[in-house]
């Protein structure tokens, strides 16, 4: 499937750095529509307001961790089919299957590299 | 309550359990008292078992007088006061410090990929692919701020952890007259139950890993 690289994708950590790589690294694979959120709130705010085709989004974050935000989405109508990337330093496998059971689309430990970011992304888009 | 136990010895058992049950913190001074208690209650000549007793007990005496000095000459109050307070701004220091350079690692990328899309024709094309491999691989190593950053969090944490059982031994042992204030805590850090942060690298999972995990669910 041809990915829909004109699609709005929300970033989503407490890390500007984080943010500022992630959003760098899909400029290199020519997604520039990219908008930004700082915690698991800002992001169902902007996400509830705004037109995504997907949300990549770190876990440890305060007020609202990435887990919620995953939660929210899932249990939100409009937005529970939005494919969603989990990007973080969690790597344990309870971890990963508390996000896999609350349907995370797929997941990406850090340090992660720009062909891992592609890859999952590719996946994802792919299965949406 | 063992059977081999003599019938004078369950005796004191009973009043020592009773003794302790009115203390269930127990304190130097409360330790202090029991003893006194316990030396009260002896009648008559005591039994070798009485006396082997009373040399336990004032040997736990010693102990905690030992203790008690051993501490105050730790000066354990700085480890509170200034050690661990000048620990977590050192490491709060390192933190703002790489999240300085880190930012200016990833403008001066930035510059380089502007410049690189400017390349063009057969053989800038080729230079211009070349430079944005070589930026790709600079924003990866980036990550290297979020990961120590939270390790950091983790330590920052484990201090923390440490300054409450310190604030503890103080309460516990130290002269309370002297200071005159009241037993204050620090505020435990809220325990996280699912969210441990960056793995040393022997107990991650890595990326295949981490794809096999998800299609077992498929």
């Amino acid at each position: 499937m041809t990915m829909d690289k004109s699609m709005n994708v929300l970033i989503v950590d407490d890390y500007k750095t984080m943010l500022r790589i992630i959003r760098n690294l899909l400029k290199q694979i020519d997604i520039n529509n990219v908008e930004e959120a700082t915690d698991g709130a800002e992001a169902l705010a902007k996400l509830r307001a705004g037109s995504f085709g997907l949300v990549i989004s770190d876990w440890n974050m305060l007020p609202m961790t990435g887990l919620q935000l995953l939660q929210e989405v899932r249990a939100d109508a409009r937005l529970k089919a939005m494919p969603f990337i989990m990007i973080t330093a969690e790597s344990k496998a309870e971890n990963v299957v508390a996000a896999k059971q609350a349907g995370v689309s797929n997941y990406i430990v850090k340090p992660f590299n720009a062909e891992t970011l592609r890859e999952k992304i590719t996946k994802v888009l792919g299965h949406a | 309550m063992p059977d081999t136990m003599l019938p004078e010895t369950a005796v004191l058992a009973a009043r020592l359990d009773r003794i302790r049950a009115r203390y269930p913190v127990p304190a130097p001074e409360a330790i202090a008292e029991v003893v006194r208690a316990v030396l009260a209650t002896m009648e008559g000549d005591l039994t070798a078992t009485e006396t082997a007793l009373l040399g336990e007990v004032a040997e736990l005496g010693r102990t905690i007088a030992a203790a008690k000095a051993e501490i105050a000459a730790l000066r354990v109050n700085d480890i509170n006061a200034s050690h661990i307070p000048s620990a977590t701004d050192e490491l709060d220091a390192i933190v703002a410090h790489t999240a300085r350079a880190t930012e200016s690692i990833l403008e001066t990328c930035e510059t380089l990929d502007r410049v690189a899309g400017e390349l063009s024709g057969e053989t800038q094309g080729d230079l211009s692919a070349q430079l944005q491999d070589a930026t790709t691989r600079i924003y990866e190593a980036c990550s290297f701020q979020d990961i120590t950053g939270q390790r950091i969090t983790k330590v920052v944490a484990t201090l923390k952890t440490i300054e409450v059982k310190v604030a503890h031994i103080i309460a516990a042992f130290g002269d309370r007259r002297r200071n005159g204030e009241p037993e204050s805590f620090p505020e435990a850090p809220p325990a996280e139950i699912t969210l441990l942060g960056p793995q040393l690298p022997t107990n991650a999972m890595d990326q295949s890993d981490i794809d096999k995990l998800l299609a077992s669910f498929d």
